[in-house]
């Protein structure tokens, strides 16, 4: 299911680009990756003793998966609400560059910030990934409403799951608990590793992997932050002293 | 009917807590990078290191799963997690880059190594 040249009529109607984008869910193995993510979500909130209502609400208004299992397993602990508050605000840091980096590739001379908010809402790993493979691929103009679209889809599916999970969770062993939390190293892993254009992607991706180990033993309670920084920072220094060279 | 609802929504209380605790920490960052990446230039340089540190954070998110891993994926060996994510990106790069046969290699070596230990 390729999308249709540049040029294609089928582009002027918002209304066909954001079908489009609803449509490309389907073209992206992370989509199944998500479903069994937020299955393995649903159950947890179940067995944390949330009701329904409350984790399909924290995957529209959260919408990232980590944060919502930490935020899951933090309150379900007894931890306090402020304790919960900060571990879910370290974990979303990194939505801050994805955000920085993807909206500009959607931005038209004619857009305002407010156009661009769901969209921001929308951008978490997958997203991120998707919108920097699939947005080259759609005329400027219509990558708002294409990336409402693909947005809209994954949330459906995410809906869907976390109800399944939620429903299933007394009956899911062990061992399909643990494959379901390898999907996301594993699906983050190479779907960035797929993404990498230039040498100062692949080397952040190698760095960012070898250094949080080693800062990890410091416990500093930003360790991401920490390690994610520094490789970042070396890797685009590489880039840059190979432009200059 | 309002029984139904009652269930369904539970202790308000909690749905105030997901709100403060869950949504507002999380969409702080997308509501700055929003005001801030409204203006950057697509070409810029800045965006070059921006992404960089995007892909590195994101790193690092894959490595403290792996290190320390959460829940239920605790109970699986160090060397069986490293080896399945080895397994996994080996694959990955013979199949020219499928990320599906890859993540697919990766989860088989997890529960056929798990299955194996009993």
């Amino acid at each position: 299911m390729a999308l249709p040249p540049l040029d294609s009529v089928t582009w002027q109607s918002p209304l066909r680009a954001f079908a489009l984008g609803m449509r490309s869910v389907a073209t992206t193995v992370l989509t199944l990756v998500l479903f069994a993510t937020y299955v393995g979500i649903g159950a947890l909130a179940h067995d944390s003793h949330f009701s329904l209502g409350w984790v399909l609400g924290s995957t529209v208004l959260v919408w990232a998966g980590p944060a919502q299992i930490i935020l899951i397993t933090t309150l379900g602990s007894g931890a306090t609400v402020v304790q919960a508050a900060i571990a879910v605000a370290v974990s979303a840091i990194r939505l801050f560059p994805m955000v920085v980096s993807v909206l500009p590739t959607m931005r038209t001379s004619g857009t305002k910030r407010r156009h661009l908010l769901l969209a921001a809402h929308f951008i978490a790993v997958t997203l991120w990934v998707e919108c920097h493979r699939l947005l080259p691929l759609v005329p400027r103009e219509r990558r708002i409403a294409f990336t409402h679209g693909l947005g809209c889809g994954l949330l459906l599916v995410c809906l869907v799951a976390t109800t399944v999970g939620y429903g299933l969770a007394a009956n899911l062993p062990v061992l399909f608990a643990a494959a379901i939390l390898m999907l996301t190293p594993l699906a983050f892993l190479l779907s960035t590793a797929r993404n990498c254009r230039q040498i100062s992607d692949v080397l952040a991706l190698v760095l960012g992997l070898a250094l949080y180990p080693l800062v990890a033993t410091l416990q500093t309670g930003v360790d991401i932050l920490i390690s994610g920084v520094s490789a970042g920072t070396i890797a685009y220094g590489a880039h840059w002293w190979r432009a200059r060279a | 009917m309002s029984d139904w609802l009652a269930n369904f929504l539970g202790d308000p209380h909690a749905l105030l807590v997901l709100v403060v605790a869950g949504f507002l920490p999380n969409e702080v960052w997308r509501m700055l990078g929003l005001w801030l990446g409204g203006g950057v230039d697509e070409g810029s340089e800045a965006l070059i290191w921006v992404r960089a540190v995007a892909t590195a954070i994101l790193a690092g998110v894959i490595a403290q799963i792996l290190v320390q891993p959460p829940g239920a994926l605790a109970s699986v060996p160090d060397w069986l997690r490293y080896g399945a994510v080895a397994a996994g990106f080996a694959v990955f790069m013979l199949t020219r880059r499928s990320i599906f046969a890859g993540v697919v290699s990766g989860e088989v070596a997890l529960v056929a190594g798990k299955w194996w230990l009993g």
